[in-house]
C-alpha cells in the first residue's frame, strides 16, 4: 500500500528513543527538578544573549534595509533558488571569516538549502546512485543513517576508528573499510567527513588530512566535509579546502571538482529553527544540479534577509564569534573538571557542543559489551534523569562511550547532570 | 572531459528531470534577459507565464506592520526570538499548526474539520509533493495525473522519486473535464506496460484550466480509488483563489460524505504561496488520512522544514479571523476583476478562453492562429508570442495537453496597466493572423471597418470609468 521508505527511517536508535523520553519528563529546576536532564541535544544556546542585544539595536531588521525600506513584497516573492544575493555574499564572507579569512568562498559556488540535513542529502542525491556507498568513519551522527541513506539508497560503510589511539582514522582502517565494500560488491563513491567531528569535539589531524586527500586521489573519490561545527572550535584548525589549496593550488586539477563543504548556522549561531544550510562546491555541473534540487527545501527569504542583516554587521560578528568561542571553550572545561571529579576522562578535544566521555568504567562487571553499554544509558536516562547518546547509536566500535553536550542547558542545570553523572560511577562502583 | 564530468555526477544530477529544458522555462529565461517595463522598458518581455497572486499584497503588508509582535526584530517580537530560533521540531509550533488547520477549514467555509496533528510541513507546496511521492510509491511505480496539469509536478514527483507520471488525457471537447472513461484507460495502459499504478494525483481548482472540480467528479474520482485500492492526492494550493460560481468543494468534503471510502487513501496537498501570495516564505502543507503517511512524511519533513520566524508570522496572521474574512474577500474581488478584464478583452479580439472560477491565470484558446493543428506549430505561435509580441505565456504542451493551440496566461502577478499594454499586443497579434487567413482565404473579407470598430469596442472597455480595469484596488508591481 505504502512504499518500502514508510518503514525504513533509520529511526528507531536509541538516540531517538531517549529524546522521546526526554520529551514525557523533561527537567525543570523549579517545576520538575526530578525531570531528565537533555544532555543529549548539541545546540548552542550560550550566545543568545549576543542576539537579542543586536535585535534590541536593530529593529525592524525583519522588513527593512539598513538605509531603510521596506523589503516585505519583495522578500515574500522571492523564490529563486539562486538565493537572495545580499544573504549569500555575506555568507559566504561569515564562513571565510569563521576560518580565519584563509579561505576565500565564492558566491556562485555556494547553494543555499534547509539546514545541512537538506544539504547532506542532496549531495548524496548528486554524488551517488542508488546502491552506490560512502565511507564514514566511526563514530559518526546518527542522523546520517537518515539523511545519507533514507531516500538516496545510498550506502554507508563505517571506517572503524578505536580508542586505542583517540578514534583517529588510519590508513589500515581507511584500506579496510574500502575492501569491505568491495567485498560487499558496492561501488565507493567517496568519503564522508564531519570535521570538526560530531560526536567526538576534534578536528582532523594534518596527518589525518592528508591520508584522506591522498587517498580519495588515488581512488578518484569525492571527499564530503561537513564542517558545520567550525565556529564552535577553540581556535582555527586546517580544513580539507586549506590543505589542498597547500597540496595542489592549482584549481583545474580534478581533485577540485570531487571536493564539498557543507554548512550552517544552526550551531555556531545557534539558530537551527531558520533552516539555514549550505552546499559549497567547485564542481560547476553539482551546483546547477544541486541548486534545482534546492527546490524541494529553499530557504524562507524571510529568514535570508534577516541573516543578511547580521552577518553584514561585521564588527559585531567577529565580536560574536570570539565571545562564543570563549563561553563555549569555558564551558567545556566546566564539563571536563566536571567529569574529572566523577571519575571519568573524555577525548581532548577543542571543538563541538559535546564531551565524548569514557564511560567503560561504569558499565558494571563483566566483559564490556553494548548490551552493558545500553543497560548502563538506561539507568542513566531512568534512574539518574541523564540523557545522553550512547556510542552505538553513534556506530561506535566499541561500547562504553558516550557523547555528553553542555551547550544546551544553563550552567547550573550542567553542574546538576554532572553531579548525577556522578552518582551513576558512583554506583556502578558500589555495583562492582 | 565533459563525459569525465557526467560520470563523476549521478544520473539524477546529470540528466534532465529537473525538467528546466523545456519550453515552459524558454518563456523565463526571455523574460528575465530582457523583462518589462513601463518606463525604462517598455519593449520588454511582458511575464504572463508565472502564477504568482500579487494583487493584495498590500492587505498583508499592512497587517505586518500593525502586528509587529508577529515578526521577532520588533520590540515587541524579540522576547520569543530565543525560542523560536531554537525549535527545530519537525512537528512544527503548534500554534501553527493549529492556525493553517484554521484556516484550511475557513476556505472550505468551515464544512470540514482539520486535525493539526495530521499537518505536516514541507519546503513548499514543491517539496509536499515529492515527499508524498516518496511515501506511497516506489521506483517504478506510477501516479495518473490527469492533463493538462502544472510541469512541475514532473520533476516534483518524479526526479528523485524514480517514479512514473502516466497521463489521464482530457480535451476540449468536455471543457478538459477527465471521465470514468479516461481514468480507465489510463490504469489500464499501466497494466498492460507491467507498471503499477499506486495513486491518482488531481489539481483542484486546476493549473492550469482555472476551474473547480464539481461533485460528481470528486465521487468518480473518490470512487475511482476506491474501487482501485489506490491513493488519491489532491493539490489543492488554489483553493482560496476561488472568486466566482461554481465554489470549492475539497475532496475533505466528498470524504466526509462517502463513509465506504477508506481514509488511509485520501492525502491533501497544500501551500499559502498562491492563496496568500508569498512563495518567498515556502510553507508548503501535506495533510494525510493514513497515520502511517503522517509519521514517515513528517521524518521527510527534516529536509524542508517551515523556518521558525516564518511559523511565528503565520501562526500570527492566520489567528486573526478579522484580517482573514477581509483578506479573503477583498482576494477574491480583486481576481475576480483582473480575470475578467483579461478573459473580456480576449473575447473581444475573438479569442476565446476556458471559463473558469479560480487560479491566477485563464486557459486561453488560440486554436484559430495556428497556421496547422499540430504541436510544432504552437511551437512556432509560441514563439511569436514570446519573440515578436513580447509577452511571456505557457504552451499547452509544457502541460501536456492532448490538443494544440491551448495557452496559459497569468493575470495576477502585474497592474492593470501591465495588463492593458499585454491586451493591446496580443490585438495586434490576432489582427495580423486575421490577415493573414484573409490573404489566404481571398473570398472571405471582412471590412476594415467591422476590424477597426472590434477594436473600439476594446477600448471603450478598457477605459470606461465602470470598467474594473480603472478600479484603484487593482494595483500590483509588474
Amino acid at each position: 500500500m505504502l512504499s518500502r521508505k514508510v518503514t525504513s527511517h533509520g529511526q528507531d536508535s536509541s538516540y531517538f528513543l531517549g529524546w522521546q523520553e526526554y520529551e514525557k519528563n523533561p527537567f525543570d529546576p523549579i517545576h520538575n527538578p526530578s525531570g531528565i536532564i537533555q544532555m543529549g541535544l548539541a545546540e548552542n544556546q550560550l550566545s543568545f544573549d549576543l542576539l537579542e542585544s543586536w535585535i534590541e539595536e536593530n529593529q525592524e531588521s525583519n522588513w527593512y534595509r539598513k538605509q531603510g525600506g521596506s523589503v516585505f513584497r519583495e522578500l515574500a516573492l522571492f523564490q529563486d533558488y539562486h538565493g537572495l544575493p545580499e544573504f549569500k555574499k555575506v555568507l559566504a564572507e561569515y564562513m571565510s571569516e569563521i576560518r580565519g579569512n584563509k579561505v576565500k568562498f565564492d558566491v556562485d559556488k555556494l547553494v543555499l538549502t534547509a539546514g545541512s540535513t537538506s544539504a547532506n542529502e542532496i549531495l548524496m542525491f548528486c554524488l551517488a546512485e542508488p546502491g552506490e556507498a560512502f565511507l564514514i568513519p566511526t563514530p559518526y551522527y546518527p542522523g546520517f543513517d537518515r539523511d545519507l541513506k533514507w531516500r538516496t539508497g545510498v550506502e554507508i560503510i563505517p571506517i572503524h576508528t578505536s580508542s586505542s589511539n583517540n578514534f583517529t582514522i588510519t590508513k589500515p582502517s581507511l584500506q579496510e573499510a574500502f575492501q569491505r565494500a568491495q567485498t560487499l560488491k558496492l561501488k565507493v563513491k567517496g568519503l564522508f567527513l564531519t570535521n570538526p567531528s560530531n560526536p567526538l569535539g576534534t578536528a582532523l589531524s594534518l596527518q589525518e588530512l592528508h591520508l584522506l586527500l591522498s587517498f580519495s586521489l588515488s581512488h578518484s573519490l569525492h571527499i564530503v566535509s561537513d564542517e558545520i561545527y567550525t565556529a564552535t572550535a577553540s581556535f582555527p584548525t586546517p580544513s580539507f579546502t586549506e590543505t589542498l589549496s597547500r597540496l595542489l593550488p592549482d584549481p583545474l586539477h580534478p581533485a577540485w571538482s570531487r571536493l564539498h563543504v557543507v554548512s550552517s548556522l544552526s550551531k555556531d549561531l545557534g539558530l537551527p529553527g531558520f533552516r539555514i544550510g549550505a552546499i559549497y562546491s567547485h564542481n560547476v555541473e553539482l551546483v546547477a544540479a544541486a541548486t534545482k534540487m534546492s527546490s524541494f527545501g529553499l530557504v524562507s527569504s524571510q529568514s535570508q534577509f534577516l541573516l543578511s542583516r547580521i552577518l553584514a554587521d561585521k564588527g559585531f560578528i567577529r565580536g560574536y564569534a570570539r565571545e562564543n568561542r570563549r563561553r563555549l571553550g569555558r564551558r567545556r572545561g566546566v564539563m571536563r573538571a566536571g567529569l574529572r571529579e566523577a571519575g571519568l576522562r573524555c577525548l581532548r578535544g577543542e571543538a563541538g557542543l559535546f564531551c565524548w566521555v569514557d564511560m567503560r568504567g561504569a558499565m558494571g562487571p563483566g566483559p564490556a559489551s553494548f548490551e552493558a553499554e545500553a543497560e548502563l544509558w538506561r539507568r542513566m536516562v531512568m534512574e539518574f534523569g541523564v540523557n545522553v547518546a550512547p556510542g552505538k547509536s553513534c556506530h561506535c566500535s566499541e561500547p562504553g562511550w558516550f557523547r555528553v553536550c553542555f551547550a544546551n542547558v544553563a550552567e547550573e542545570t550542567l553542574r546538576e547532570a554532572l553531579r548525577r553523572i556522578k552518582a551513576v560511577v558512583a554506583d556502578a562502583g558500589v555495583r562492582r | 572531459m565533459l563525459t569525465n564530468q557526467e560520470q563523476l555526477l549521478s544520473k539524477i544530477a546529470s540528466n534532465d528531470g529537473h525538467g528546466e529544458n523545456s519550453a515552459f522555462f524558454d518563456g523565463w529565461k526571455a523574460y528575465d534577459s530582457d523583462p518589462y517595463h513601463p518606463t525604462q522598458n517598455p519593449n520588454g518581455v511582458i511575464q504572463m507565464g508565472l502564477a504568482e497572486n500579487q494583487l493584495s499584497m498590500d492587505l498583508v503588508e499592512e497587517w505586518v506592520r500593525n502586528n509587529p509582535q508577529a515578526s521577532i526584530c520588533t520590540p515587541k517580537g524579540a522576547s520569543q526570538f530565543k525560542d523560536i530560533a531554537i525549535y527545530q521540531d519537525y512537528h512544527g509550533l503548534p500554534e501553527f499548526r493549529n492556525a493553517v488547520a484554521r484556516f484550511m477549514e475557513k476556505v472550505r467555509g468551515n464544512r470540514v474539520r482539520f486535525d493539526p496533528d495530521r499537518i505536516v510541513m514541507s519546503g513548499g507546496a514543491t517539496g509536499a509533493q515529492e515527499t508524498l511521492a516518496f511515501c506511497l510509491a516506489d521506483p517504478g511505480e506510477a501516479l495518473l495525473v490527469p492533463t493538462p496539469y502544472y510541469p512541475g509536478n514532473d520533476r516534483d514527483l518524479t526526479w528523485r522519486t524514480g517514479i512514473e507520471l502516466i497521463p489521464v488525457v482530457c480535451d476540449s471537447s468536455n471543457d478538459f473535464k477527465f471521465t470514468r472513461d479516461a481514468l480507465e484507460t489510463a490504469f489500464n495502459k499501466a497494466q498492460e506496460s507491467n507498471t503499477k499504478v499506486k495513486g491518482l494525483l488531481l489539481n483542484n481548482p486546476s493549473n492550469p484550466l482555472g476551474t473547480v472540480l464539481d461533485r460528481e467528479a470528486l465521487s468518480m474520482a473518490i470512487n475511482f480509488i476506491n474501487d482501485k485500492n489506490i491513493h488519491l492526492i489532491c493539490d489543492e494550493i488554489y483553493s482560496a483563489t476561488v472568486f466566482d460560481e461554481p465554489g470549492f468543494i475539497s475532496i475533505a468534503e466528498i470524504l466526509q460524505e462517502s463513509p465506504q471510502t477508506n481514509p488511509e487513501l485520501i492525502h491533501i496537498i497544500y501551500s499559502l504561496s498562491k492563496d496568500l501570495g508569498f512563495p518567498g516564505f515556502r510553507v508548503g502543507i501535506l495533510y494525510s488520512y493514513n497515520d502511517a503517511v503522517v509519521s514517515c512524511a513528517r521524518k521527510m519533513s527534516s529536509f524542508g522544514l517551515v523556518s521558525t520566524q516564518t511559523q511565528l508570522l503565520l501562526a500570527s496572521m492566520l489567528s486573526d479571523e478579522e484580517f482573514l474574512e477581509k483578506f479573503l474577500a477583498e482576494s477574491a474581488a480583486r481576481l475576480c476583476a483582473r480575470r475578467s478584464m483579461l478573459c473580456q478583452g480576449l473575447a473581444q479580439m475573438g479569442v476565446g478562453s476556458l471559463k473558469g472560477s479560480a487560479g491566477l491565470y485563464c486557459w486561453m484558446d488560440l486554436r484559430r492562429l495556428l497556421k496547422a493543428a499540430t504541436f510544432e506549430a504552437e511551437m512556432e505561435l509560441w514563439r511569436v508570442i514570446v519573440n515578436d509580441v513580447r509577452i511571456n505565456v505557457s504552451p499547452g504542451a509544457s502541460f501536456h495537453c492532448s490538443e494544440p493551440g491551448w495557452f496559459r496566461v497569468c493575470f495576477a502577478n502585474m497592474d492593470d496597466e501591465t495588463m492593458r499594454v499585454a491586451l493591446g499586443r496580443i490585438s495586434k497579434l490576432v489582427m495580423q493572423s486575421n490577415k493573414n487567413s484573409e490573404s489566404r482565404k481571398p473570398c472571405r473579407r471582412r471590412s476594415k471597418l467591422e476590424i477597426s470598430l472590434s477594436f473600439r469596442r476594446l477600448d471603450e472597455i478598457m477605459m470606461s470609468p465602470h470598467s474594473p480595469m480603472t478600479s484603484p484596488l487593482v494595483r500590483a508591481r509588474t
